[in-house]
């Protein structure tokens, strides 16, 4: 397999650009559509599937504040474009497993705000049954895998779910998020060395948004460019706009191509921002207000916003009809988590063990 | 060594194993076997010796060292649809996967109301007396079985070794399996099992009427070997093999304890925090008016496992140790 080069300098180019720059020979005879082709209509999907987990968000930190939602709760706000373009790559049959800071890709999954806002409230009606919580979102039926708590504990997961299709001979795609920090564990490691030994059809997307907690990027990793580090591992590998939700979208795209005709894992190295603290808990004391306003100004929604606006494609009147329909999604996203009931105590014990463990005797 | 003849065999808990996966990977086309050295070498205790020859590279499958990885995968394969076995070398490597045991195999079920449950079956060796020193000797099955989720065995008979793998591979939870490495070459007649191998039920070994041993795995031969001396001394101890660690089965227990009135839990593992310490705790929850004495423990020192034999063997419960024991109740 040969090896994709991924650009070394951060600010060098924009995320297209770099991965067509970065392309092996094979990928390169492959057909893709040129960017700027993909239509209004999808692109007002785009910005739908964007702001639908921004004004959720928005909705948790009200709603934190009200001390309705506790817990650890980790916004995405800022790294949407992240999820939306990578979901618009996959198909319902693909698994995607996720991390702790998952509202953004659980809903870009299609599961309910309705019912990730009922597990933020604990209600039996939530997506894991009140046992999960913002940290750990589940829908079994999107094959969405959660929702988990431990830095990189989903990747060696996230092979297995490829390890199995790619035995069964299933022609579906593993997507698995985790952040940069989460490159620094062993488990990354262990992951990209097997996916690449065994050619599983991974696409390992590294949400690259600077920091682990208070931890900066170049104070956690020794050689800061990841792309070029997972290339090291025998895989294709391109950093991306992660502020581009289009760029996104089509990095995935051609990584998901790639990975259907056989090619094993894929890696993307995403280049967001979180706009808010790490968590709830928070005071965000080891950035700089200048840094986060420079970010701010690559805001994906409204970056996307104002593209469609220049091109003649959104007017004021569609994007409040867009605003208005999210508004009301959630607000009965709220009021139903308010009336559902909660999970019994009497329930406790559920779920440690499988109810139809068949006891041989 | 037919699974489902009639006859009796000759065989060993090692070869016992090997059916036992042989069978399972030719009744199930799910079922695959992932670790590491698996394949070309046959298994670092030579449990899979032929079983890549029968059943290739896909089935068959050697992993690099990475044990929260190829543990992982097996997780997400079982999530999958597949039927995971994923041998570890021993339990002392388990604990770089140990994360992956607990955080993943045993709440993903619990964390997702319900939604996700992994049968994954795990096997690794445990315990100590071929003096390979600390980090190849401990006994940690009380650490696993300290976790809710999982499902803890340990085959100490060769019948065990060939007929709980089944069953483990039945249960829609993670299994954890552990065998322990003085086992493997213990040799006795198979015979095919009278009734199906239950994973819910400790057993008695060996009746009697004076005093309850209570043991299992690698622990279990000291205890049969020491209820014979004991009994050419007019003693007649019952040897119970908890068999599962979690859940742990104290009805047999508790009913053993109410007919002989004495207990000696033989547990390989330190005495502190050890699954002696949990089967004494029942024993003195469950059965304290039934005692005429103090449960007694035989456990290992309180010491890394050392090299040297002299050291070794003294810090490892043995035969002799269970006998004292055994005396300090009675009398
Ligand atoms: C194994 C582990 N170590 C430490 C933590 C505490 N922790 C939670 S989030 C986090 C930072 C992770 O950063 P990154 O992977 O970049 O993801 P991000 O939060 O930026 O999305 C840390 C250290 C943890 N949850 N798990």
């Amino acid at each position: 397999m040969s090896v994709a080069r991924s650009t070394s300098a951060r600010k060098s180019s924009t995320a297209p650009k770099s991965a067509k720059k970065t392309a092996t020979s094979k990928e390169k005879g492959r057909t893709r559509p040129p960017a700027g082709q993909s239509s209004a209509e999808h692109r007002g999907d785009l910005l739908e599937a964007m702001l639908r987990i921004r004004r959720f968000e928005e909705r948790c930190v009200e709603l934190y504040s009200a001390a309705k939602i506790r817990g650890f709760v980790h916004l995405y706000i800022g790294e949407e474009a992240v999820a939306v373009g990578i979901n618009e790559a996959l198909t319902p049959e693909d698994a995607v497993v996720s991390t702790y800071r998952e509202h953004g890709h659980a809903l870009a999954r299609g599961v309910t705000a309705e019912a990730v806002m009922a597990e933020m409230y604990g209600k039996a009606t939530g997506c894991s049954g009140g046992r999960g919580g913002s940290m750990h979102l589940f829908d079994a039926s999107r094959r969405f895998y959660g929702g988990s708590a431990i830095v990189a504990g989903g990747l060696p997961l996230a092979a297995g779910l490829a390890l199995a299709d790619r035995m069964r001979e299933q022609p579906r795609v593993t997507c698995c998020f985790f952040g940069d920090g989460a490159f620094a564990e062993g488990e990354f490691h262990e992951t990209a060395n097997l996916a690449a030994l065994w050619n599983l059809p991974l696409l390992l997307v590294c949400e690259n948004n600077l920091y682990a907690m208070g931890t900066a990027l170049a104070r956690e990793h020794a050689q800061t460019d990841l792309a070029m580090r997972a290339a090291s591992y025998g895989m294709p590998a391109w950093a991306v706009d992660g502020m581009d939700v289009e760029a996104v979208e089509q990095a995935a795209s051609r990584a998901t191509e790639g990975i259907r005709a056989g090619t094993g894992p894929h890696f993307l190295e995403l280049r967001t921002y979180r706009f808010r603290a790490h968590s709830m808990y928070d005071p965000d004391r080891y950035r700089n207000k200048a840094e986060i306003e420079q970010w701010k100004a690559r805001d994906p929604v409204s970056r996307l916003t104002d593209r469609m606006r220049e091109n003649g494609e959104l007017g004021a009147r569609e994007l409040a009809r867009i605003e208005h329909q999210i508004t009301d999604e959630i607000d009965r996203a709220v009021e139903s988590a308010e009336q559902a009931p909660e999970e019994p105590v009497e329930n406790l014990l559920r779920h440690v063990t499988s109810a139809r463990r068949r006891v041989v005797s | 060594m037919g699974a489902g003849g009639t006859e009796v065999s000759k065989t060993t808990y090692r070869e016992a194993m090997r059916e036992a996966m042989r069978e399972a990977l030719r009744s199930d086309d799910r079922v695959f076997l992932m670790g590491e050295d698996v394949g070309r070498y046959g298994g670092c205790f030579g449990v899979s010796l032929g079983l890549l020859e029968e059943f290739g590279p896909e089935r068959v499958r050697d992993t690099p060292l990475s044990e929260s990885a190829f543990v992982g995968a097996g997780i997400g394969a079982a999530l999958a649809g597949m039927r995971p076995i994923v041998e570890i070398m021993t339990v002392n490597f388990s604990l770089l996967a140990l994360d992956q045991i607990l955080n993943n195999a045993a709440t993903l079920l619990h964390m997702s109301g319900g939604q996700l449950p992994v049968p994954l079956v795990i096997r690794m060796t445990t315990g100590a007396g071929r003096q390979l020193a600390a980090q190849h000797s401990h006994s940690l099955e009380g650490w696993y079985a300290h976790i809710p989720g999982i499902r803890v065995i340990a085959p100490a008979t060769i019948e065990d070794a060939r007929h709980m793998l089944a069953p483990a591979l039945a249960d829609p939870d993670p299994v954890v399996i552990f065998e322990h490495g003085s086992l493997y070459n213990a040799s006795g007649e198979l015979a095919p099992p009278a009734a199906p191998v239950d994973l819910d039920h400790a057993a008695i070994r060996r009746p009697g009427t004076d005093i309850s041993l209570i043991a299992y795995g690698g622990s279990l031969p000291k205890a049969l070997v020491a209820a014979d001396e004991l009994a050419a001394e007019g003693i007649s101890a019952e040897v119970i093999d908890l068999r599962t660690l979690r859940p742990l089965d104290t009805e047999v227990v508790t009913a053993s304890v109410a007919r002989t009135h004495r207990a000696v839990v033989i547990d390989e593992a330190w005495r502190t925090g050890s699954l002696a310490a949990e089967v004494s705790a029942r024993i003195a929850e469950e059965s304290l008016y039934e005692l005429d004495a103090p449960v007694e423990r035989v456990c290992s020192e309180e010491v890394p496992i050392p090299y040297a034999r002299q050291l070794e063997e003294t810090a490892l419960p043995q035969i002799a140790d269970v006998v004292a024991a055994a005396h300090r109740a009675v009398d």
